[in-house]
This record gives C-alpha cells, structure tokens and sequence, in this order.
C-alpha cells in the first residue's frame, strides 16, 4: 500500500489541481446550470421555488424555440453535408500529386485562422439580400456573370435561409476536413492500393474496399467535430445578422433569454444544448478511448 | 486521439517520398491534369473571394459605394477624396484603427498570458496522463477531454451568476481566467499526445539515475518540449484572439477584446460605412493570419492532434 501511494501519488498530486478546477467549472457549473433550470428564476429576483421539468416543457412546447431548433438542423444538415463534400474533393485531388500542393492546402486551410466574427463582416455585405438594381454582395457578382436567376434574398428566406448562413461556415471549415481526409489518405499504405490492383480491382472497387474503409475514422472524426462545432453556432450568426428571429437558433436565443435576465429559461435552453451535443459527443469519446485501448 | 487524427504535417513527408511513384501510374488515368487544375483553382478563387472583397471595400470612400460597382476596383487611389475635402479610402481605415486599437491591446494582453499559463500546466499534465500509471487514469483523461466538447452556453448561466456575485470586473482579466480553465482540457490533450511519442527508455534511463517523478519532468520531458509548447500557444492565442462567446456574455465595449469592438463597429455601421467595418475585419485578423503564414505546420499541428474545438 505505501508502495503504491510513492507511485502514483505524485502524479496525481500534481494533476489534482486540473481536475478541481474543472471539477467546479466544468462539472459542478453543469450541475448549477441544471438547478437554475429547474427553479423559477425568471428575473432577477432569486429562485422561489422548485419547479422540476416544467421550464424544459415549456421551451419544447414554445413554437418560438421550435422555430430555433428547425433552424438549427437546416443549419447543421448543409454545413456538415458542405464541410463533407468540399474537405473531401480537395484531399481526393490533392492526394493525386499536384504540383504546388502545400500552397493550395495554405490557401484552403487559411479560413481557419479567421474568427467567425471577421469574416461575419464580409459575408454580411456578400448575403445581402437586396436583389436587382439594389443588388450588392454575390447576388450582384450573379447578376454581373449573367447568372441574374440565382438571386436570391439569402438569409432573409424563412428556414431555408438558414443554409445561406451555412456558407461561410463551410468557407471557413472545408478546409480543416480537407487536412483530415488528407491525413486519411496518407495514412493509407501503399502496399494495400498495390495488393488490390494486384487481384484485379477496378478504380471503383479499390474505394469501395479498401479506400473508404480506411478512410471511414477520419470522416467519423470530421463528421463528430463538424457536428458539435455547428450545434454550438453562435459567433456566426451574432456576426451576419445579430440576434433576429429570422435566424435564431437555440445558442443566440440563450443569449436573448439571458440578457432579458430570464435565468431559469436561459439555463434550460443550455441544458438542451448540451444534451444535443451530447448525443455526438459521448460514443465518440467512448469509441475513441476504446480504439486507443485496443492499439495499446 | 492520436489513432484517429493522426497529424498531417508527419504524414505528409512520408507522402512526399511515395508521391512520384503514384502520380505516374493510376491517379492521371481517371482525372486529367488540366480538370484537375481547374477544380483546384476554381476554388482557389472562391475561397479567397472573400479576401477581395474586403480589400476593395475598405479602400473604397463612402462617395464611392454604389451597389453596381461594388465588385469594381476603386476608381480613385485610397488617399483621393471623392469629393473635394471629404473622406477617402485611408479614412475607412483611420476609423477602424481608432475603434480596435486600444481593444487590440487588451488582447494581447489577454491572449498572450492566457497561452504562455495554459500550455504549462497543459505540458504538466499531459505529462502526468502520458507516462504515469495511477488508478483509473484513462477515466480522468476522458474526464477532462470532455470538458473541451461541452457548449460553453451550458456553463455560461451560472458562469456570469458567479462573476457578478464575486463583483469580477467585464473586462480582459476575467477572460484571462475563463480561458486558462476551460483551454485546460485541449492542452492537456495536445501535449499527452505529444508525450507518447517520448521513447520510453529516455523516462527509464531517468529512473535508473534516481531522478523522481519532477526531476525526470525537469530534466529530460521539459527540454524536449519545445515543439510541444510551440502548437500549444498557437492554439491558445488564436483561440482567445478570436473567442467572441466569452467575451459577449462576460465583458462590456470598455474592456472587453477586439472581437466585441469588431462587432460593435460593424453592426454600429450600415451601408455607408462598410469599409470601415472591412478595414476593421482586416486589421482584427492581422496577428491570427501573422501566426498562420509564419508558422502555418505547427498551427497545423494543433488543429490535427487538438481536432476538436471551435
């Protein structure tokens, strides 16, 4: 026993002060998040009372946080399916050989190094949402071009509207799932390509057995990461059209709620937030410790 | 995390080697070089687009705006006025340095102890989870991890409850400390991933020679850490250069960092004056694109073994 305690003693001591920290900041304010939710708080005046579920009934029955949610999954659906799409062609092109490649992988990873907040100044102007003589931003560009049908009033359509704000979310993170099917590809031995042609593959049946499965971590990966990010979308919207109901979605209707010190109901909102969250994040962290385990 | 985000800037030397093989033989079959170029280009523009439009706005008086030639150069050089005595293009971004430059500082302020302090006792702790067996280690390491997926809105309630009670002022020091403790999580991740990679028989050697758990630490982890601290400060200054939720909901206009005096410049300004709000978006993202340019493989870095966080 004593022997065991020189072991592992220290280490722990010097790693307690992390887990204290977040042991009250992460955890024990979920759980204060959680009570406020709970209780009657709906100024500033302190809690009277517990009142259980009702808060978390209240928002599901809400048209208002209904509204918010919809917008959300419109949202979520074009930015991962976008993120997915464009982050793969990129890798797929560039794992062929290109010349110059780490300046197009600069150039399409750079968004990443931009806040949310810049660049909502720019596709602000771009999503303008006058059209025809008044038309600036892309539907001017579309005009210009002699593509005048695509005009279109952007994120100023009812739900819709929200995969227009989905585009500078994809312009900022293609890029970043671009680098991980890159990494995907490269991690690919060249022996399994060369076995598979080997026994008489087509191109097709190369991906389809041995490409895509090798592949299918990474896009797990980017797609978890791609999910959380957008569930979370806050800076984005806050930027392009500030905290409209238009394009509310349940992180800036926190913030409205929260800043109407409506505390109980901006807790509540969180809490579903977090719940959301959850359902990507928590057999993603178990399946991650369990791979890590096995190639122990 | 390691086995499935596997980092690319390792990856990619081992591609570099295979390359000349592979291109010659199946890749140009299915797609020809010049589609190839193209799509590759094509997109080269779209996503530097954005990047135009701010420069050609900004540079652009208020006389100038017109939505039908928005897309144009200006039609004037910056520092002419479109009308005798008025303002010109440079004017948009005296303006936008006015509003951000003392926000500016605050961040560096702000951005600069809050990397240098995370990534210590995230290189302590991943110290720890990397080489250190104690009882239900893996469990505190997801423990942590978890901490960096949380939506910080689920925090944020009883967060500003917290600050107001304890009177903490809304300004840069109390993001200091906010950021210190929720970039716990991902720098612990980074450098335990960092610390694998560490032959053993280096801690080993240290052991036989007597050296305790801080003095293997001292002596042999901290001097080969250097690549380690360098993703990590990276990836802590660019996330609180760029944090806009914290700060919204934690500080004010007269104390609060560059991304609040951003959006207040930018939302405080319609039409007329855009430029001043690009010149501004410009100027914002001066120190993040510097970091990028100069030392882009270990920005890289971070995102890959860090993966995840917004």
């Amino acid at each position: 026993m004593h022997k065991g305690i020189r072991n592992w003693g220290p280490p722990l001591l010097l790693i307690s002060p992390t887990i204290i920290i977040l042991g009250i900041f992460v955890y024990g304010l979920i759980g204060a998040n959680v009570s406020v939710a709970m209780s009657d708080r709906h100024s500033l005046q302190p809690a009277t009372a517990f009142v259980g579920l009702d808060n978390f009934i209240a928002l599901l029955t809400e048209d208002r946080f209904l509204h918010s949610l919809v917008n959300l999954g419109v949202f979520t659906l074009f930015f991962m399916v976008g993120t997915m799409v464009f982050g793969f062609l990129w890798a797929w092109i560039l794992d062929k050989g290109v010349t110059a490649e780490g300046t197009f992988r600069s150039i399409y990873l750079f968004p990443m190094a931009v806040s949310f907040v810049a660049s909502g100044v720019v596709w602000r102007w771009l999503l303008n949402s006058a059209t025809g003589e008044r038309a600036s931003g892309l539907n001017r560009l579309f005009e210009t071009i002699g593509l005048g049908f695509l005009q279109n009033s952007w994120w100023n359509t009812p739900i819709w509207g929200m995969a227009a704000i989905a585009m500078p979310a994809i312009w900022q993170l293609s890029g970043y799932v671009m680098a991980l099917f890159l990494s995907g590809f490269r991690g690919i031995p060249e022996e399994l390509r060369e076995a598979a042609r080997m026994d008489g593959a087509t191109e097709w049946q190369l991906y389809r057995h041995v490409i895509f499965p090798q592949l299918s971590p990474v896009a797990l990966s980017a797609l978890v990461i791609v999910a959380h990010m957008s569930l979370k979308v806050f800076d984005l919207i806050m930027s392009i059209t500030g905290s409209i109901y238009q394009t509310e979605v349940p992180a800036t209707y926190m913030w409205v709620a929260l800043t109407s010190n409506d505390y109980a109901k901006s807790a509540a909102i969180a809490t579903v937030l977090l719940l959301l969250v959850c359902v990507f994040i928590v057999p993603y962290l178990i399946w991650v410790s369990r791979s890590e385990r096995r190639a122990r | 995390m390691t086995s499935t985000v596997p980092r690319i800037d390792a990856s990619t030397d081992q591609a570099r080697a295979t390359r000349p093989a592979r291109s010659s033989r199946a890749g140009r079959r299915h797609l020809s070089r010049t589609a190839k170029y193209t799509i590759l280009v094509l997109f080269v523009i779209v996503v530097l687009m954005p990047v135009y439009v701010l420069l050609v706005t900004s540079l652009k008086p208020p006389a100038d705006v017109n939505p039908a030639t928005s897309w144009g150069l200006p039609v004037r050089w910056p520092w002419e006025s479109a009308t005798p005595g008025g303002p010109t293009g440079f004017d948009n971004w005296s303006t936008a340095w006015e509003a951000l430059a003392a926000p500016i500082g605050r961040t560096f302020l702000l951005a600069i102890p809050a990397a240098l302090i995370s990534a210590l006792l995230g290189s302590m702790n991943g110290f720890v989870l990397s080489r250190w067996r104690f009882p239900y280690a893996d469990v505190v390491f997801t423990f942590i991890l978890f901490g960096m997926f949380i939506p910080y809105q689920a925090i944020m309630t009883p967060l500003v409850q917290m600050k107001t009670s304890l009177g903490m002022p809304s300004n840069i020091w109390t993001l200091l400390i906010v950021h210190i403790i929720y970039g716990l999580p991902i720098c612990t991740l980074i450098f335990r991933n960092y610390y694998v990679g560490i032959p053993h028989e280096l801690m080993e050697a240290a052991r036989v020679d007597g050296s305790g758990m801080l003095g293997t630490y001292w002596r042999i982890v901290l001097p080969l850490s250097l690549p380690g601290f360098v993703v990590t400060i990276i990836w802590q200054f660019t996330s609180a250069w760029n944090d806009f939720l914290f700060a919204m909901f934690l500080t004010n206009a007269q104390g609060g960092p560059v991304s609040l005096a951003l959006v207040n410049l930018s939302q405080g300004a319609q039409l007329a004056n855009y430029g001043a709000a690009m010149a501004g978006a410009l100027i914002a993202s001066v120190p993040t694109l510097v970091v990028y340019i100069l030392l882009g493989k270990y920005f890289i870095g971070g995102l890959m073994s860090g993966s995840v966080k917004s």
